[in-house]
């Protein structure tokens, strides 16, 4: 066909002349578009939100916490209680290849007093280094504690969000003085609030956080209740926890084999299997919607096949005047792929309205904020071009192989 | 394949100048058990300029004949030489483009498209033909024009009488200067007015040196023609000159 002008002009009143069924036909492909397109972007909203909720404990850490042995070594019996200290930190940090970052973590529920209230707080002991591991980031205004905090046992306290609401009400936490274990402590910061699913010492938006130095002297605790550490890619950290193992069980006299001496918590692990299980959700979802798509491609296909008989004898008339099949079957897919695109754009503009009414409605803290990234449209376009094509071509080739004179006859 | 997208109606036709050569022609529409011979062995020549009716009863296969003419049936056996080129052997796009450029058609039904204008039926063939969007108004409405149309080119076939349909379908016959016009009943379905305005316009073609072929019960008609073709029982058994 030269003239695509009048193939438009003569769609759209072929359309318009039989609106009912034009209508249904196009319904039929914005249905399956938003079904594949809504699925995968509440698919992958659900994704970003948990993926941030994880985060909130840590970005792929190992947590690591000294426990009993469970296996004799070197003549020594079962059942010996790992400690471990500053030093064996220490120790570890100048050992062990490959560690990116680690801190010791020292717990104890002390009482924390501001004005006339009083709460016992989950109060941790830890490096400056810990606020990055963990995602601890300050609010506005604030900071963590930091080296020189450290290095000269500084009485500053970094609060948790909700605990700070709760201990200073409206007044603002920075800057003010809290007593804690019966020591006038200075608030540097405020934790941001942040979204966290898992914790292994209460959630970190009712702690407070010290220096560990400070909380050694402040408590006379001396072992630590865990540590933490990472490597420089997630990738890493399942080779680093080894190296850890063995450097400690050396230091500590324990079989570096021993699953029980160390309790590992790797949190690359949940990343990694969390991944996996979106996949597979969302290539679930995707066949549910290329399915709900088909069954609307289909639709579309018989719309086609009843076009073509309606057409037989316009075919006929055309393939006498000289039109070859191609251009027969050229007219009828393109007719198709018309109709599938007209469908799939008012489809993915539901989809995408839809993704912006979700935006910032109760229904967001739910199932998070479904994203119509380029990605979805992308895919979601590609099937929608082929189910489009798939839908054309069999009435289209039909209608091209029809004999002009039995054609016209009828 | 090349044709030239004009050439003279009268001209250019194969080696030995004849425009439609067929030679034991034959054909056999099998249909699974029972095998009818429409056509049991033409021989046809058809020279420049002139104008054949082709009459017999029904059933005689004169229609069969028309089809195989203007290349919209393949015969199931003999040769056929369409302006020199020979168009028994070849596919559907080929036969395609030879109906385009060599043959136009008028049918006893008109054919129109009945949601196109008067003016979109006529640019049709053209359209197929490759021709631009502006060659092809121009000469469709150049088409209607010769045909007394001038004033009815964004009319629907609808909005149209039987007579004026059928001028329309003889516009689009000649839109692409064919070797040859066919023409199947192409009075039957008309009023004896409107009938005679087509013979009168399909005689006035003859004149200005086109080749028709015509397939006509009308004794009229056939009477305008200078040559009489009559086909009984897929045969041809007489071919005899008109006396002027």
């Amino acid at each position: 066909m030269t003239s695509f002008g009048s193939f438009l002009r003569q769609l759209a009143r072929d359309l318009w002349s039989q609106k009912l069924r034009t209508f249904l036909t196009v319904f039929g492909i914005i249905w399956g578009t938003v079904a594949v397109a809504l699925l995968l972007a509440v698919g992958e909203g659900v994704h970003q939100r948990q993926t941030r909720s994880f985060a909130g404990l840590g970005d792929r850490i190992v947590i690591a916490w000294p426990s009993r042995t469970s296996l004799p070594f070197e003549g020594l019996g079962k059942g010996r209680r790992v400690r471990v200290d500053e030093s064996d930190i220490e120790f570890l940090e100048r050992r062990v290849e490959g560690l990116a970052a680690i801190s010791s973590e020292y717990n104890d529920n002390l009482r924390a007093r501001y004005g006339g209230r009083t709460r016992l707080v989950d109060v941790s002991g830890v490096s400056p280094v810990f606020g990055v591991m963990r995602n601890m980031i300050p609010a506005e205004g604030g900071r963590f504690i930091n080296p020189t905090d450290m290095a000269e046992r500084r009485r500053v306290v970094f609060v948790g969000n909700e605990l700070a609401d709760d201990l200073f009400g409206d007044v603002d936490p920075v800057g003010e003085e809290v007593m804690l274990h019966g020591s006038p402590f200075l608030v540097v910061g405020v934790l941001k609030a942040k979204d966290q699913d898992s914790s292994y010492s209460g959630r970190d938006h009712s702690k407070m956080i010290i220096p560990s130095t400070t909380f050694m002297a402040l408590t006379g605790q001396r072992w630590v209740d865990l540590f933490i550490y990472k490597a420089p890619t997630p990738d890493g950290n399942e080779a680093l926890t080894k190296r850890v193992l063995a450097a400690l069980g050396e230091r500590k006299r324990f079989d570096p084999t021993d699953t029980q001496a160390l309790g590992i918590w790797d949190t690359t692990e949940m990343f990694v299997w969390f991944d996996t299980f979106m996949l597979a959700f969302k290539l679930f979802l995707g066949f549910m919607g290329v399915l709900t798509l088909t069954v609307g491609g289909i639709g579309v296909s018989n719309i086609m096949n009843v076009v073509v008989e309606e057409r037989t004898r316009e075919i006929g008339i055309k393939m006498a005047l000289g039109a070859r099949g191609r251009t027969v079957l050229g007219q009828f897919l393109l007719e198709t792929m018309v109709l599938t695109a007209i469908g799939g754009l008012i489809g993915l503009a539901l989809t995408w309205a839809f993704c912006a009414a979700v935006a910032g409605s109760p229904v967001e803290n739910a199932i998070g904020t479904p994203v119509l990234s380029p990605g979805i449209a992308l895919l979601t376009a590609s099937v929608l071009g082929l189910v489009g094509f798939l839908a054309g071509f069999f009435p289209a080739r039909n209608a091209a192989r029809l004999d002009p004179v039995v054609a016209m006859k009828l | 394949m090349n044709w030239p997208l004009t050439k003279k109606h009268n001209g250019e036709a194969g080696g030995n100048g004849h425009i439609i050569e067929m030679v034991g022609i034959t054909k056999v529409y099998d249909t699974g058990k029972i095998k009818v011979e429409a056509l049991r062995g033409i021989d046809l020549v058809v020279d420049p300029g002139e104008f054949v009716a082709i009459v017999g009863p029904s059933g005689s296969g004169k229609s069969t004949l028309l089809n195989l003419v203007g290349c919209l049936d393949t015969p199931t056996d003999g040769s056929y030489h369409l302006g020199g080129e020979a168009v028994a052997g070849l596919d559907r796009d080929a036969l395609a483009d030879v109906r385009n450029r060599r043959v136009g058609f008028v049918f006893q039904n008109f054919n129109l498209l009945p949601q196109l204008t008067a003016l979109e039926n006529v640019e049709m063939p053209l359209l197929f033909g490759g021709v631009g969007r502006r060659e092809r108004r121009r000469r469709a409405l150049d088409q209607l024009a010769r045909v007394g149309l001038a004033d009815r080119v964004e009319h629907r076939p609808t909005e149209l009488s039987g007579g004026q349909m059928q001028r329309v379908a003889i516009a689009r016959a000649l839109a692409m200067e064919p070797d040859i016009v066919l023409a199947d009943e192409p009075t039957g379905n008309l009023d004896t007015g409107s009938g005679s305005d087509v013979m009168s316009l399909l005689t006035e073609l003859w004149g200005q040196g086109r080749t028709l072929v015509v397939v006509t019960h009308d004794k009229g008609l056939a009477r305008r023609a200078g040559r009489v073709v009559e086909i009984r029982d897929g045969l041809v058994v007489t071919d005899e000159l008109a006396v002027a």
